[in-house]
């Protein structure tokens, strides 16, 4: 939320005109069987074709059916958009809806002083107040007086409106979302036909559910335009932002994370097998690409994270590529089986969509805390790289240079994303797949000289002979093999040059990714807030207000963790000072700390929730003060 | 695949590495069988592929001039699933032992033959941890003495034939480490079939559990302590072939009958291979009282999972036509900034 917004919001008092706004947070808030997560990112698909920048984020609770108006029931859906760029779903809340006393009670305090709260009155009974804890109701009781408070019975609006349909109590009530969203349309001065084509699209088969979702969608949306509405709720106008010319498109990070994947195992000439077993919040990435069998990938639900891992080694062992992906227990469950593919050395690449630890923890929400893990958490000396993305759209590049990684140099890659990036969506300039230069995989074929422990001498990879090819018939397996003839060896020097050779082959990779670069800001100064992963959005949003107020700092998001670009070093030492906020209690910091000999500050945030701009724009300050 | 096939020899499926089981280990007899098997499969010899896991048993893939991967422990069936699933056209072995199969690796043996994978799975069974230098395994008797049982084990063993017939398997058999003909016509048959096909191994370890299937093996009295079956032949065992299995109808158990003692020739039962309740009963027969069952129990295939899988696909294709990554990317909602 910035300081213009809340200043316009507050302007609007004053008139009953239209306001502009550069930028505005939206939450929807209701039961999980309200359908707030539909209404969401059907307003999101409204506002990016308007041409608005956007983040959004999705809130829902980790119960698939919670009692009805709880407190631990509450779905929301938050959307960022504005006509300046984008990169975080908002710190502030401009405009709450809250479908019932549960939503508002669990979301008031995001909401800016000034802010607008739509509330639905006709949810607002005793019982459900009951459940939210509410003594009296906030609607009425004046609690609610720093608020501009937007009170309408729509539960009745919407039994009226789909009258006609006679779908029954019940069904009926269903459309509220619908005639929600129509208000927040008319608010915003959106048009609804995207929605009703949509509507018409999810229920086909069911033309009078349909029609009764779009006239309550048609009479929200005239309610807005013909009720007489408290003094200061009004159209607001966002601009359409500045963006670069191309063909976009709304996408989370599960989706570019697929197809970047397929994306991949074209450039590499390869097919692809995604073996997984369904966790929160990875199971996506499943769902994702068990849709596609039309590409040449072949997705397999595995009995257990363990034999997902396996499978994806053994189609890595026939030839195609195998990729394995889950959350942080899961991947702790993995972590023998991606040994044996270091030891191995075959490709692999391993997705974290890390989730709030430890244990079982918080599935639903987010966290960056597995990043020791993907460096450390396994058996042995076992080397692999580690990249992460940085958005939901970056999760197709950091797909695609993980299927890089993994072929080229015969290794697992870790590849980090996070619940936060795999569920929230933004706008996407549509790449064109001729830009990406192809790296297609070489299959050894010639039985002249042949044996598995043959190695590309730069690369330092592994030869790939895959079952079926005449005369290269090899064994390999984990325990320790002869540098020289891939056959077991238990020699004292062969095992101190094995596992160099493994050392040096990953190490290697920094030679091979692209020198790290400033995301905004200055190559050195006062102070370098280096971020990776879903931080980028705050971060970045910080780090611009603050040089706004003429402050020396700049933002570094590091992609390649391991092994680290090979200038991250002395960019760092340009620096006065490294400030590195994660999701976890300081994780990166800690590896920065001891590769580089700097003295790193971390700024720390485990509450399963995105870091806020202020929090970290208040670091900056704290640490120019 | 241009090799001359119908002329490689045992020597052509011995890889260079050298032979480490212990000295009279059953899995010599079995390192064997199967190497003389493999000529006989018509294949070539890169179309192998051996997957093991760990213990004795799954050193057996080096041994093999074939393709082979010794993996880890348990988990054989799932990285010999991702074998298949990449390339169908491969032969894809199991290499495993109780330990591997039953105890760490279950739930991946009881998938991949629920599942239904076409894969070859030979687990070598010998009732006993012989890597790990002793400890008793899921298939030790009750009252195994061991390094980690030193008053002998208490826990029950289970059966593999009956777990692989209640895991689903299609092909269930079981045979014996020493006899070659029967070992490597029952290995031929689950080869055959098409889908997963289970075999289990009697295999003598000389070192932690000698002698353990000595009654089923020595010439001299085996005849009454094992069952050879074979589809549509009665189930007739013993030195003069005059013992019988009789199925007792008020009890639904199986008994043993003698011929012109307490039985005659139509009272004893057929073995029918299509049968999953009969194999059940076979596989549970213990000693003493009963004999050890050899020979394939159960055979019904079914159809295979990458087969269903593959068809899937392709119907898939032909309504959608091949993946277009340009078209996936526009696909649903997109917008021109000009």
């Amino acid at each position: 939320m910035s300081a213009k917004t809340q200043e316009a919001v507050a302007d609007a008092s004053h008139s009953s005109q239209s306001q502009a706004l550069e930028d505005v947070v939206v939450r929807f808030a209701g039961d999980s069987g309200d359908g707030m997560q539909l209404t969401g990112s059907n307003f999101t698909e409204v506002t990016a074709l308007f041409g608005n920048d956007l983040a959004t984020f999705p809130d829902f609770p980790a119960e698939i059916r919670a009692p009805a108006g709880s407190t631990f029931g509450v779905s929301a859906f938050q959307i960022y958009f504005g006509s300046e760029d984008i990169t975080t779903s908002g710190d502030a809340v401009d405009v709450l809806v809250a479908m019932n006393p549960a939503a508002l009670t669990t979301n008031l305090e995001t909401v800016v002083p000034g802010g607008l709260v739509i509330a639905d009155a006709g949810a607002f009974n005793e019982k459900n107040l009951k459940k939210a804890n509410y003594d009296s109701n906030p609607l009425e009781d004046g609690s609610l007086d720093a608020y501009r408070l937007l009170t309408i019975d729509i539960h009745s609006q919407v039994l009226a409106a789909v009258e006609e349909f006679e779908l029954g109590h019940k069904a009926a009530l269903r459309c509220k979302n619908m005639w929600t969203l129509g208000l927040v349309l008319w608010l915003f001065d959106r048009e609804k036909d995207t929605t009703i084509e949509n509507l018409q699209k999810k229920f086909a088969g069911k033309p009078e559910i349909a029609n009764a979702n779009i006239a309550a969608l048609n009479a929200g949306h005239a309610y807005g335009e013909t009720a007489e509405l408290p003094t200061g709720v009004n159209v607001y106008k966002v601009p359409k932002a500045k963006v670069a010319p191309g063909t976009y498109r709304n996408v989370n990070g599960t989706q570019a994370l697929a197809w970047g994947l397929i994306a991949g195992g074209q450039l590499a000439d390869i097919n692809l097998l995604f073996a997984s077993y369904p966790i929160t919040p990875a199971s996506g990435l499943l769902h994702a690409l068990a849709a596609r069998k039309e590409f040449d990938v072949t997705t397999f639900q595995a009995e257990d994270e363990i034999a997902a891992v396996c499978a994806a080694i053994g189609a890595s062992f026939a030839g195609s590529l195998g990729i394995t992906s889950s959350a942080g227990p899961g991947i702790a469950l993995k972590t023998e089986a991606i040994s044996l593919a270091v030891s191995a050395e075959l490709p692999l690449v391993v997705v974290n969509t890390q989730r709030g630890g430890p244990s079982t923890g918080l599935p639903t929400k987010t966290e960056q805390s597995d990043l020791l893990q993907a460096f450390y958490g396994r058996h042995g000396d076992t080397p692999l790289p580690v990249i992460a993305s940085s958005s939901p759209s970056d999760c197709f590049e950091v797909a695609i240079e993980a299927v890089r990684l993994a072929t080229k140099y015969m290794t697992p890659v870790m590849l980090l994303s996070d619940g936060y990036i795999s569920n929230a969506s933004e706008p996407w300039l549509i790449p064109d797949i001729k830009d990406f230069a192809a790296f297609p995989v070489e299959f050894h074929r010639d039985p002249e000289g042949f044996n598995p422990s043959l190695r590309d001498p730069d690369s330092l990879a592994r030869v790939w002979a895959k079952p079926g090819t005449p005369g290269l018939e090899h064994r390999i397996g984990g325990i320790e093999k002869s540098y020289e003839t891939g056959n077991i060896s238990y020699d004292p020097d062969n095992h101190q040059l094995m596992t160099d050779t493994r050392q040096a082959k990953v190490a290697g990779i920094s030679a091979d990714i692209p020198q790290q670069e400033v995301a905004l800001g200055e190559n050195k100064g006062k102070l370098a807030v280096v971020g990776w992963g879903s931080t980028f959005g705050p971060i970045h949003q910080a780090v611009k207000r603050c040089r706004l107020e003429g402050l020396d700092v700049s933002h570094v998001h590091v992609r390649y963790l391991c092994p680290f670009p090979a200038n991250l070093k002395a960019l760092l030492s340009g620096f006065d000072k490294v400030l590195v906020p994660e999701m976890n209690t300081g994780q990166l910091v800690k590896i920065l700390r001891s590769e580089f000999l700097i003295d790193a500050k971390g700024l720390n945030k485990v509450s399963g929730q995105p870091f806020k701009i202020r929090e970290i724009s208040n670091a900056i300050k704290a640490e120019l003060a | 695949m241009n090799q001359a096939v119908d002329k490689l020899t045992v020597a052509d499926y011995s890889s260079d590495q050298e032979v480490r089981w212990c000295p009279g280990c059953g899995d010599y007899a079995i390192l064997k069988t199967i190497q003389k098997l493999m000529p006989e499969l018509n294949k070539p010899r890169e179309n192998h592929v051996f997957i093991s896991g760990i213990g004795c048993s799954s050193r057996f893939p080096y041994y093999m001039n074939t393709y082979g991967f010794h993996t880890i422990h348990g988990r054989a069936p799932s990285v010999a699933t991702g074998v298949k699933l990449a390339n169908p056209a491969l032969d894809v072995w199991v290499i495993t032992g109780d330990g591997d199969a039953l105890s760490i690796g279950g739930n991946h043996t009881m998938h991949a033959l629920r599942r239904n994978v076409d894969l070859n799975i030979l687990l070598f069974n010998n009732e006993i941890y012989g890597l790990t230098k002793g400890q008793y395994s899921p298939t030790s008797k009750v009252g195994t003495r061991s390094p980690s049982t030193p008053e002998g084990s208490i826990d029950r063993p289970l059966s593999p034939c009956a777990i692989a017939l209640g895991a689903g398997a299609p092909f269930v058999a079981r045979s014996i480490d020493t006899e070659m003909k029967h070992l490597s016509a029952v290995i031929k048959e689950g080869y055959l079939h098409k889908g997963a096909s289970f075999v289990e191994i009697l295999q003598n370890c000389p070192i932690y559990n000698d002698g353990i299937f000595e009654q089923v093996k020595d010439k001299k009295i085996a005849a009454d302590f094992r069952i050879e079956v074979e589809h549509g032949q009665p189930l007739l065992f013993g030195k003069d072939s005059n013992k019988g299995l009789r199925l007792n109808r008020a009890s639904l158990k199986l008994e043993v009958v003698t011929l012109g003692d307490d039985a005659i020739l139509e009272e004893i039962l057929v073995h029918d291979k299509t049968n999953i309740t009969q194999a059940n009963l076979l596989a549970a027969m213990q000693g003493p009282h009963f004999p050890i069952a050899v020979g394939i129990l159960y055979h019904n295939p079914v159809s295979a999972y990458v087969t269903d899988l593959e068809q899937q696909r392709l119907t898939l294709r032909e309504t959608r036509g091949m993946g277009k990554l340009d078209k996936l990317l526009h696909s649903g909602h997109i917008w021109e900034i000009k």
